[in-house]
Formats: structure tokens, sequence, C-alpha cells
């Protein structure tokens, strides 16, 4: 564990060194920002209507009517930018031969991959942070309720942790970066809409569909609702593609 | 101290090695010596537990390098071909790094980083980014990296390579020193590298041994003959026959412009005699001059031509 954040370490330093991250969270913030004035912009002018029509005052909601559809965009940015974070890991690393000191060094590989793991959780949440100031403005206009926002912002931060832990798989079969990335957004993508085979498919594939796409577990979330069937969705994603980026490392000394 | 027994490793259907038994004792300096693609790398990466065998065992201080390979990768210290290097880190941090991951622990990192900066001469880089350093001192961050943990083995895969002459020889005294305190294996394709170093040479060819031995018993067990080289102004038919003819010549080879090789059993100073019989014959004589074999040819004759000893 300690050699794990040692790596973990060392990846941040990496990254706060170089100016993608620099690039990246700007990115980010420039349009996460965009979308979130936009739709407080239209929630003002919601509520300005439903100054005059008394009777619409009731479904207004920052929660509802804020948050949530902010975060579910910012759920999209991350979907587009995770995989650039991602995909150094390891195909940098061995790119640039310096995978060989870790693996002639007295670690077990599951740290060096909890440690890649580690940091670009850790730059990624630094991100997601950094963005909810736009949450600290809301609390300057209305009374938002807290739980829902905690939850949501829980939800977002797992769905991440499944981008990139899904990064770091793909950054393993390769030297490549640019293969890592695209790989990553592929199937990062693919997670996300393959619910919508559901509706196509028979009661029970549908069902299985469903449950496997990404976003649908967000859902539960951003309303403020903790479901163990969502937690075990998003934990075991991330352990699962950590075990096959495993599998991967292990084998390539075999070959 | 380390032990190699019948060492095999296959890259898919490519065989990379076949074979190796070999071992090593402690504060040997040993140099795998053998053309590019020899399987020299290969050795070293199982060497150093980045890679498994195929089959076969290498067995470091009684451990098995791929069943204990945490407990070996505490004691050795590797430098690949090409040294892993993190191009955006600067020396001191990145020295740091390396401490930590090979296990040195939490108090004695500083301690242990200065002492690799003092032993390969960083300190005026100390705070530069490694990607802007030169390929010499690269390399000397390399060789740093690996000793930093104090290892009991370290095993250099052509430390020297792509170096400028001065470099070279910078990085060969480094290597000497360290010789004194640790059981050195260094791979090269480089021959007076492994004159300079090492005591001992394995060659490697075609993922075989082609020899084990000390550099003065690898020179010796090859020497069953002396050669001299013979160069007359004129030249009759009869010189091939009246040379055959001398006691002790082993054979003669005519060669462009009037040379001849003569191979001639061991000590046998033919030169007096064959100086007379070129006056008696008014053969000319230009030149008598005896061949020595140089390291460059015992090489040569064991990794591409062993069959055919006579050259």
């Amino acid at each position: 564990m300690r050699n794990a954040w040692v790596i973990a370490k060392r990846d941040l330093g990496s990254f706060f060194n170089s100016p993608i991250f620099y690039v990246v969270t700007t990115v980010f913030l420039v349009i996460y920002s965009f979308i979130f004035f936009q739709i407080l912009n239209f929630f003002s002018f919601q509520s300005l209507q439903a100054g005059q029509a008394q009777a619409m005052g009731m479904s207004l909601n920052l929660n509802e009517m804020v948050i949530e559809p902010s975060l579910q965009n910012m759920s999209v940015i991350l979907l587009l930018i995770i995989p650039i974070i991602t995909m150094r890991s390891f195909a940098d690393e061995k790119k640039m031969k310096t995978f060989r000191l870790l693996l002639s060094s007295p670690i077990h590989l599951k740290e060096i991959i909890l440690g890649k793991f580690l940091a670009c959780m850790g730059v990624v949440t630094l991100m997601i942070l950094i963005s909810s100031y736009s949450v600290g403005f809301l609390f300057l206009l209305g009374e938002p309720e807290v739980g829902p926002i905690v939850t949501g912002y829980l939800g977002v931060i797992l769905m991440a942790g499944c981008f990139v832990s899904a990064g770091i798989f793909a950054s393993s079969l390769t030297d490549n970066q640019i293969i890592a990335s695209v790989l990553t957004f592929g199937f990062s993508l693919f997670m996300w809409i393959i619910g919508w085979g559901a509706q196509a498919a028979g009661p029970v594939t549908g069902q299985i569909l469903q449950y496997l796409s990404i976003v649908d577990h967000l859902d539960h979330f951003l309303k403020g609702l903790v479901e163990t069937s969502d937690l075990v969705y998003y934990l075991s994603f991330m352990l699962f593609s950590l075990f096959l980026c495993h599998r991967v490392l292990d084998s390539n000394r075999w070959r | 101290m380390i032990e190699v027994e019948n060492l095999t490793k296959h890259y898919g259907p490519r065989r990379a090695i076949n074979n190796l038994s070999f071992q090593i004792a402690q504060g040997e300096v040993v140099g795998f010596l053998g053309p590019n693609g020899a399987g020299k790398s290969t050795t070293l990466n199982i060497l150093s537990c980045i890679l498994p065998a195929s089959s076969g065992t290498a067995r470091i201080m009684g451990h098995d390098t791929f069943e204990h390979s945490l407990e070996i990768r505490k004691k050795i210290g590797y430098l690949p071909e090409t040294p892993p290097l993190y191009q955006d880190m600067n020396v001191r941090d990145y020295l740091k790094f390396a401490a930590q991951v090979r296990g040195v622990s939490g108090k004695q990192i500083t301690s242990a980083v200065e002492r690799v900066i003092g032993k390969c001469s960083l300190a005026d880089v100390s705070h530069r980014i490694i990607g802007r350093l030169s390929k010499g001192y690269q390399q000397r961050v390399g060789l740093a990296q690996a000793m930093v943990h104090d290892p009991d083995i370290l095993i250099l895969d052509e430390p020297t390579v792509g170096l400028d002459p001065i470099q070279i020889i910078e990085i060969r005294k480094l290597i000497q020193e360290l010789a004194a305190s640790h059981t050195i294996i260094l791979s090269s394709h480089i021959l007076p590298e492994i004159t300079q170093i090492c005591q001992r040479v394995i060659i490697i060819n075609e993922g075989e041994i082609a020899a084990v031995d000390s550099l003065e018993g690898l020179t010796a067990s090859l020497r069953k003959s002396e050669r001299l080289s013979l160069t007359l102004r004129n030249s009759g038919d009869q010189v091939e026959e009246k040379l055959k003819s001398l006691q002790q010549v082993l054979s003669v080879l005519p060669e462009e412009n009037n040379r001849f090789l003569l191979e001639c059993e061991l000590n046998s100073n033919l030169q007096d005699e064959i100086a007379r019989l070129a006056l008696d014959n008014k053969w000319g004589l230009v030149e008598i001059k005896p061949l020595s074999m140089t390291l460059e040819d015992i090489f040569l004759k064991l990794t591409i031509e062993e069959k055919d000893v006579t050259v």
C-alpha cells in the first residue's frame, strides 16, 4: 500500500509538471461553467415566469432543475476528458522504457496498478471539486438541499472512477497513448449507450443491458438515492477493469 | 551466488536463449559478450526478475528468480539497455523515487540518494531535469538508480552503449570502482570493454553459451598454434612446398601480393629458418611478422567460425 502511494505521488507530480493537466482542467471548467450558467439562466427565466403564474411555483427546485442537469452534463464532459488523463499511465511507461524500473523493484504489480489508478483518480477528483464552486454559487442565491448534492457528486466521482479504471486498462494494452485514449473513449461510450439496446431486446436481456449501462446508475445518485446495487455496479466495474489490467501486464511477461 | 541451469526462453516461436547454464561467485565481475540479438538482454531480464524463463531455473542467493522474485529484487540493481529515466523529473527527485520503489526505508532515503549522487558524480546536475541532460549523465543517473538501494548484485545491460569515448571511460572507471564491493554482471558487444572490466567472460551466441572462461584461459585455450605472416618480393611455385617442408609448420595459406599465412606449432620460433630459406631461394624477403590472437579473433572464432578453427 505504501508502494502504491509512492507511485501515485510520482504520477501526480508528473501531472502537475506537465501542461496536459492544466489544459485539460481549463477546458473542462470552461465547458462545464458555460453549461452550468446556461442552465441557471434558463432556471431564472422559468422562475420569473412562475412568479407571474403562482401555480407553477411549487415545481421549481434548484436541486432538480439546476444541479441535476449540470452534473449530468458534467459526466458527459468527463467521458470526453478522462481518456486524455489516463492514456499515459502505462503506455508512457512502456514507451519510455521506465516500466522496467518498476518491474525490477520489489513491489507487486497490484501496487503499481493501484498507484496509477489513485493518481488519475486524484486528478479527476480535483477537477470535479474545483467545478463545485458552481454549487457554492447556488447557496448564495437560494437554499438547495445538501443531501442530493453530496450523493450527486459521489455518483459522478464513482462514475469517473469507472472511466479511469477502463482507461488504465486500455493503457496497459498498448504503448501508444492515442490508441489508449481512443480505446478508453470507445469503451466508456459503449458502456454508456449499452442501455439503449434494452428496448429492442427481450425482457431479461433488456434488464441486463439496462443494469450494465453506466449512466443509468448515476440517476439514482443525482436524485439523492444511494442504492447498494449502484454501488456494487460501480465498484465491481472498477475492480474488474483493474483486474483485467493486472492480467494483461502479467501476461505480457510471459510472451 | 548466481546459479543458472538449463535456462531457455521462447518469444512465441522464436527461441531467444537455449539451455544456458553458468555460475557466478560472489564478488566476481562477469561479462556477457555476444553479437546483437544473441540473447544477452533476455538472460539479464530473467536474472532481474522481469521475465520468467520458459524452462530451466535461475537462482540468486539461493532464491529462484521466479518463485521468490520479491526477495531477489531487493538485492539486485538493474540497469536496462535504455536507462529507465522519467524525462520530466529532476535527478534528485528521480533517485528519491527509485530509492522508495526499490525498498529503501524512509529514514535512509536521503542518505542513500546523497551516496549515489556522490558516487556517480551527479552533484552538479542533481537539480536538473533528466530529459535535458547529456547521454553520459543520463547513463550515470541510470547507474545511480541501479545502486541506490545498495544491492549485492548489479546487472548492467550495455552500460556504455551510445556514449562518446570520454563518457565511456568515465562509466568504465565507475564500474571498476563498484567492482570492489559488488558482484557485477554486465553485457556488451564491445570487446575492449570486457577485457578492461571483467574477470570472466561468458560468450553467448544465438542463445547458446559459446565459452565461459577467464580472459587468460580463453586466450590460452584457443592458442593451439602460432601464426606468422610472411611477405616476399618474388615468388616461385615452390614457396609453399618449401615452407611446408619445414618441421613445425602446420599449414601454409597463400594470400594476395605474395603474402603467406603460416600456422606453426607453439613456441617454434621459426623466423630464423624461414629467413634462411628465403635468402637461399632468393625470394626477396620483405617481412616476417608474428600474428597474435586478439580477443577480437577469439570472439569471431567462437561466435562465427567455431567449427572452422584453422583460419
